[in-house]
């Protein structure tokens, strides 16, 4: 029997790691193992020449300059150090945040504990579209507010949000503006400085290079950040986060965003193709499918779809040996529930148990997309051969006016 | 999350998918759960008047593979039994036989109250 295809459309979730990546990482396993902190012998600086180069490569993505650029496990230590760290700094000038209701866990949840340190935090509402208002925006600043956290673009919808006005905000009221850049940075231009960002968090994984690196670009002059650490011992990266640095991975991580700099806007323009085919299709092959999110200021390689009458876990298992992708459905959360992110954009239950993203990436071929057409519209048709309110859809009753059995 | 085989099997291959004349008197309709819930079940029961044995079982489900599969294995089980045998399914049979996990559980619960709520159908539409 041979091996079914594997397609894989889930690289919001995380990318492969891109072989460029991997073939520099490797001799920093064993040929060059030294700790960056080794200021003593030739292993030591090895090892510091190869993350001060990766951090120039870094920075180049940003436009920023390298001693901007701090070194952590990932995005959500990212995350969780640019919001905590920068309400104890500075906690003098205030104790009030704004978030979205729409951020990634990692920033929802570093601001639940932030309440709980005795801060306060509004969780605004987005439009329809998933984008904020910025006259809410601004109605929601206090004299207290020390900081605006808003991602760039959003995970499960890939919404860009209006980052320059926002930046302008925050520059017009003297508040920190934090952006949860995970989604965003090495797929299309991220330049805090050009936008306003003061504290930007991004990682490795999401961008073609290995888990478990990430950064946070803390602004250095117009304004002079700091964030207080939240890890202590050695006082590496500039004293904001101490521990031994990842140097293979941290090597990684400069390769992809050294690639991601040269190649982002042509993987973003084929991109945008493939996923534009994908979308089309469905709404040509396929009745009642509605596309979630502002489908203007939007990610190049993401698409979230609601099928409706169709529920997503069991829609994903007739295609999932076939095709990796994820879906707001309740089932395939932990927490049962649906996907928060689509609830906030005013989408019914309905509507976020039917939803399926589909995230392309750069190895995704125009191949992989007909044949991801092709599974995905027979898989619905089987879903909806089986669906009872598919049927009572067609038999025209109104779904919304019968009384379900909730349970 | 991977799913057991027989669960595979009855999600690929479902049983008795189909819809029953719900304005039969012989026939009793069971539909419970709420789309935004993400589950929604539709089982139907045709019974012999004189024999009191269930002749024919159908269903349509909205719902996660474990939905689908305990909805299917219910309309296997239901054909040929008496209604009171019918009414003697337990969840946790279904659960047993398709090894589904704690979190799906609810998915069993469901096709018991859709076997439930049929057969409380087809009674009231025969003054049982």
């Amino acid at each position: 029997m041979s091996k079914p295809i594997q397609i894989y459309l889930d690289n919001n979730a995380t990318t492969p790691c891109d072989p460029r990546v991997v073939d520099t990482m490797l001799p920093f396993f064993y040929e060059m193992p030294g700790n960056a902190a080794s200021r003593s012998h030739p292993f030591g600086w090895q090892a510091e020449e190869a993350v001060d180069y990766a951090r120039e490569q870094i920075a180049d993505l940003l436009a920023v300059s390298s001693k901007e650029i701090i070194f952590t496990s990932g995005a959500t230590e990212s995350d969780n150090l640019a919001l905590k760290g920068a309400f104890e700094m500075y906690a003098r000038k205030g104790n009030h945040i704004i978030t979205l209701k729409t951020e990634h866990k990692a920033v929802l949840d570093s601001c639940k504990k932030i309440e709980k340190m005795g801060g306060e935090v509004t969780y605004l509402d987005v439009e329809r579209d998933g984008r904020v208002d910025l006259n809410k925006l601004e109605a929601a600043i206090k004299p207290n507010t020390i900081m605006i956290s808003i991602m760039w673009a959003n995970n499960e919808t890939g919404v860009i949000q209006p980052m320059k006005e926002i930046g302008d905000l925050c520059a017009k009221h003297g508040i920190l503006f934090m952006s949860d850049a995970t989604q965003a940075v090495g797929k299309i231009k991220t330049h805090p400085k050009e936008v306003g960002v003061h504290l930007l968090a991004f990682t490795s994984h999401k961008m073609y290079g290995p888990k478990g690196v990430g950064a946070l670009y803390v602004s250095r002059k117009n304004p002079r950040v700091k964030v207080t650490s939240q890890l202590d011992g050695g006082g590496h990266e500039r004293g904001m986060r101490s521990g031994t640095l990842n140097v293979p991975g941290i090597v990684g991580f400069g390769k992809a965003a050294y690639i991601a700099n040269k190649e982002m806007e042509a993987d973003a323009a084929r991109l945008s193709v493939l996923r534009d085919k994908l979308e089309n299709a469905f709404k040509q092959n396929i009745e009642e499918v509605y596309v979630n999110g502002n489908t203007e200021h939007r990610m190049p390689h993401v698409t979230n779809i609601s099928f409706k009458h169709v529920e997503g876990e069991g829609l994903m298992m007739t295609f999932n040996q076939n095709v990796a992708v994820s879906s707001g459905s309740a089932c395939t959360s932990a927490s049962l529930e649906p996907s928060y992110v689509l609830m906030a954009l005013g989408l019914g239950d309905d509507m976020a148990v039917s939803s399926i993203r589909f995230s392309l990436g750069r190895f995704t071929t125009e191949e992989e997309i007909d044949q991801t057409i092709k599974l995905i519209t027979d898989g619905v048709n089987h879903m909806r051969e089986l669906s009872p309110i598919w049927e009572m859809f067609k038999e025209g009753i109104d779904l919304d006016a019968v009384e379900w059995a909730e349970h | 999350m991977a799913y057991s085989e027989k669960v595979i099997d009855h999600f690929k291959n479902p049983r008795n998918v189909g819809t029953l004349d719900k304005e039969s008197s012989s026939v009793g309709t069971g539909l419970v759960g709420a789309p935004e819930c993400g589950d929604v079940m539709r089982l139907q029961i045709e019974v012999d008047k004189e024999s009191g044995m269930i002749k024919d079982a159908k269903f349509k489900t909205f719902g996660c593979g474990s939905a689908i599969a305990s909805s299917s294995l219910a309309t296997e089980w239901l054909k040929g039994k008496s209604i009171d045998d019918a009414l003697a399914i337990d969840n946790m049979e279904i659960v047993e036989e398709l090894a589904l996990p704690p979190v799906k559980i609810h998915c069993s619960v469901l096709a018991e109250d859709a076997i439930k709520s049929a057969i409380t159908d087809y009674k009231s539409k025969n003054g049982l």
